[in-house]
């Protein structure tokens, strides 16, 4: 190798090698590593493809429908109409290729329910709650409610059937003697449609000035707090401030 | 003399070593860019949450898992749901909850508790996102709808792009050793499906759709809702629009 450089001079023979180099760097990369390797689109492309191939677990909502059409019917009419049927008994995919050798799952048991049932102070409000421990202890849901079409298995005499957390607080309060129908006004329907038809709320503030005016007259109001509505609260209901539930006297 | 020799002979064996071939003739990276706003007509998607929805059921992280083989264990996910608690003096705690949980009425007597609420959480598909900039690769990308995928054929499980994600979701995959995140279920939206979370979700609390379509649940959302992002300030451009979400989350 050093001889045959010693013919050229040795500038020259250098920059035959810088050469060479750069030939050999150039063939690699252009010639000897395969396109995929190297073309990013090729590859991502190759990734949609896989990510796209990969199989489909849960059914989704309409395929369900195609059998278990009275099902259907029977859930669109309830409570869980915007259920997907999925969501309770997990993925089916593998039940529609086969109906026959893959079932899905049915939940029995008290455990399952409580997942969205249970109570949670973090739930929004009007969510349907229970105790899991408190409510009907060791029966199953489904022996009580459909779960296809929920509903109470009779509709709730008092308001705390389904306000439990108003009415316990209610029970320590200053209002504990207040039926609920004092203030509020609940429609038959509300029982119902409990969402779509809702008892009133007090719209003046003459209705709370009943016994809390300066010049309450009603029986109920001989120890009420007293204020001059004239001055106090101006513009506003009386329970955009007041929590009416659990009016905060002493603190 | 000799200091040159040893200089060239240095100067080309870094030539040759690959990283310098990838470097100076710029094989993979190079194009991994984040995409401009889509054309119209093409799909683009976004993903809708309405906080004040969510029961924290824990049911969409559950389909996850068994839609994409996320691991079982309770700290892999693409999806999941944590609960704040706002007290009374200023402090909020945020915790992931666990699926299958027991369910427990833990705070509802606790008298000091301001306001509490669950928040579902999952990649964000950001517009412009952190994770596509960093990767060294050229492993994730943004597909030309918008979804950000992870090529796990080249991905080398290095994990910049999982401390780049401003919004913590992306993991390792502990079987395959690369980095995993949601998809918003690529396999299920191209074949017109919506993502598992969305088919299950019992509440309605998770939308999803064509940003571009006109009329759909998402465009309904949008313009139905006061929307916000998840750190807006970082310029990620998400693409899960938050409804009715609390302050304290941002």
């Amino acid at each position: 190798m050093g001889k045959l450089f010693e013919k050229f001079p040795d500038p020259l023979a250098r920059l035959i090698v810088v050469v060479l180099a750069l030939l050999v760097v150039g063939v690699i990369v252009f010639v000897l590593i395969p396109k995929p390797m190297k073309d990013v689109e090729i590859q991502w492309a190759d990734a949609v493809k896989r990510e796209q191939g990969r199989p489909v677990k849960y059914a989704g909502f309409h395929a369900c429908a195609e059998c278990h059409d009275k099902l259907y019917e029977t859930k669109k009419k309830g409570y869980h109409r915007d259920l997907s049927c999925e969501t309770c008994h997990g993925p089916a995919k593998g039940h529609i290729e086969n109906p026959d050798k893959v079932k899905p799952v049915i939940p029995v048991g008290r455990t399952f329910c409580p997942q969205c049932h249970a109570y949670n102070p973090s739930r929004p409000r009007g969510f349907p709650q229970i105790n899991p421990v408190a409510h009907n202890p060791l029966k199953q849901c489904a022996s009580c409610h459909n779960p296809h079409d929920p509903k109470p298995p009779t509709t709730p005499k008092e308001c705390s059937a389904c306000h439990g957390e108003i009415a316990r607080m209610k029970a320590v309060s200053h209002h504990v003697q207040l039926e609920c129908t004092t203030c509020h006004e609940a429609p038959r329907q509300h029982k119902v449609s409990p969402r779509s038809i809702t008892p009133t709320k007090p719209q003046t503030r003459e209705f709370c000035g009943k016994c809390h005016a300066k010049d309450a007259k009603d029986k109920l109001a001989k120890n009420a707090p007293k204020g001059d509505l004239a001055e106090h609260g101006e513009k506003y209901v009386c329970w955009q401030c007041h929590y009416p539930h659990s009016p905060e006297v002493e603190q | 003399m000799n200091g040159r020799r040893t200089f060239l002979r240095g100067f080309l064996s870094v030539l040759l070593s690959g990283g310098a071939i990838g470097g100076i003739l710029k094989i993979l990276p190079s194009k991994a860019d984040a995409r401009e706003a889509p054309p119209k007509g093409q799909k683009w998607y976004g993903f809708g949450v309405s906080v004040d929805k969510c029961i924290g059921c824990a049911r969409c992280m559950e389909a996850c898992k068994n839609e994409n083989n996320v691991p079982r264990e309770p700290f892999f996910f693409r999806t999941w749901v944590e609960r704040y608690i706002t007290r009374k003096n200023g402090t909020t705690a945020v915790k992931a909850i666990e699926p299958n949980a027991e369910p427990s009425p833990d705070t509802a007597s606790d008298k000091s508790i301001l306001r509490s609420f669950f928040v579902p959480k999952l990649c964000n598909q950001c517009a412009s996102p952190a994770c596509v900039q960093v990767c060294p690769v050229g492993a994730t990308f943004q597909t030309k709808d918008g979804v950000v995928l992870v090529n796990e054929k080249t991905c080398i499980g290095c994990r910049y792009c999982i401390q780049a994600c401003p919004y913590g979701a992306r993991y390792l995959h502990p079987v395959t050793r690369t980095a995993d995140k949601c998809t918003f279920c690529y396999h299920r939206i191209s074949h017109g499906l919506l993502p598992a979370c969305v088919e299950v979700c019992p509440t309605q609390a998770r939308v999803f759709g064509d940003l571009n379509a006109a009329a759909s649940p998402m465009s309904r959302f949008l313009r139905m809702n006061k929307i916000h992002v998840l750190k807006p300030g970082l310029n990620t451009e998400p693409k899960v629009y938050y409804a009715n979400l609390d302050g304290e989350v941002r």
